[in-house]
């Protein structure tokens, strides 16, 4: 008989600091079995149904879809889903905490309502003139709009950016890239209605306005969209708006 | 939140500002490699300067558009590192940048006259 495949288990374990408790709490240390090919949302996984059953956290795809398994991992917002431990512990190290820029409810799971209300604020939903009844819009795909939409469409709500903008640290009250994004891409809907009062929710000292520019935003994304560049044009937008007289 | 059309105007007007820093910092940068070989004695100096309006043109232009483009970055900065905003936080920011204007005028004046 063969011997079967070669055991999982690789030799030393990680060491994992965890957040444990609300906005007060501290870190606990755990340690978790290596194993090849792992995730760190398999790492709190484990700890959860092994070590202790009262750790709180949030996931639901596990492949990289649905954006709820998002937190601060060596202190940078991921996905822990899609983030291999070998990636990110090679020291065997691991210190798994919420996202940042948002209220803890307890351990690694975050209130996001705050985030999702300034989607609303920055007018995220579409508004458009045409019923059901009638035909299709049209949209040339090489047009500069539907080029620039297409550039952010894909944002599935995680969070990423939002906990790695230092501006949202220090303005709480900025909407902050998710939601600058989304606005972006509908200021570039050709059907949509809502133009000038978009611009006029997402220009001001709460809005794009204060965005520096940095990147941290960009640089995390992981889906590879660009907040930095539609904040860029909302600025651009909102300055032809104001030269015009609309905003 | 202040109102988004000032926002606005002041982003504009911060860029602009900085368009022109921008070419005038490379303006300067010449002005001084073509400078140095003439020496950079007080005397050396005031004697290119005295009557040459094109320079003394150029910088006030230079300087105009620090006096603008400083206090929108101030008002930012009181904002963010002191929590200082609002309207006595605009004034003082719109004070500083009154001061360099006036100074910087001022010094041009004295290279000039």
């Amino acid at each position: 008989m063969s011997a079967g495949p070669a055991p999982e288990l690789m030799s030393a374990d990680l060491r994992v600091k965890v957040w444990r408790g609300a906005e007060q709490g501290g870190f606990a240390s755990y340690d978790v079995p290596r194993r090849d090919g792992q995730t760190v949302l398999d790492v709190v996984t484990y700890i959860q149904r092994h070590l202790d059953p009262s750790l709180s956290y949030r996931f639901a795809c596990r492949v990289g879809m649905c954006g709820s398994c998002a937190m601060t991992v060596n202190g940078v917002a991921r996905w822990t889903c899609r983030t291999s431990v070998a990636k990110v512990a090679a020291d065997g190290r691991l210190e798994i905490a919420p996202l940042a820029n948002l209220p803890v409810i307890k351990d690694l799971a975050t209130d996001m309502g705050e985030f999702f209300d300034k989607w609303a604020q920055a007018k995220g939903q579409f508004k458009g003139k045409h019923s059901r009844h009638e035909d299709f819009a049209r949209v040339e795909p090489d047009s500069q709009e539907r080029v620039a939409a297409n550039a952010g469409i894909e944002c599935i709500g995680c969070g990423t950016c939002y906990a790695s903008c230092d501006v949202v640290a220090w303005r709480p009250d900025f909407l902050g890239p998710a939601a600058l994004n989304r606005a972006w891409t509908l200021v570039n809907d050709v059907r949509d209605t809502q133009r000038v009062e978009r611009l006029r929710a997402v220009a001001g000292d709460a809005g794009c306005h204060v965005c520096h520019t940095q990147g941290s935003c960009t640089e995390r994304c992981p889906k590879q969209i660009e907040p930095t560049a539609g904040i860029a044009g909302l600025k651009r937008l909102a300055a032809k708006a104001a030269i015009k007289g609309e905003l | 939140m202040t109102s988004a059309i000032t926002q606005a105007k002041l982003w504009y007007w911060q860029r602009a500002s900085a368009l022109v820093m921008a070419l005038c910092v490379v303006g300067h940068l010449a002005i001084i490699i073509y400078a140095v070989r003439g020496g950079l004695s007080a005397a050396e100096v005031l004697g290119r300067t005295r009557g040459n309006w094109p320079l003394g043109g150029f910088y006030a232009v230079f300087l105009l558009a620090c006096a603008v483009h400083v206090p929108i970055g101030l008002a930012t900065i009181a904002a963010e590192w002191l929590g200082w905003r609002g309207r006595s936080a605009d004034v003082a920011a719109s004070l500083f940048g009154g001061l360099i204007a006036v100074m910087g005028l001022r010094a041009v004046w004295g290279l000039m006259a």
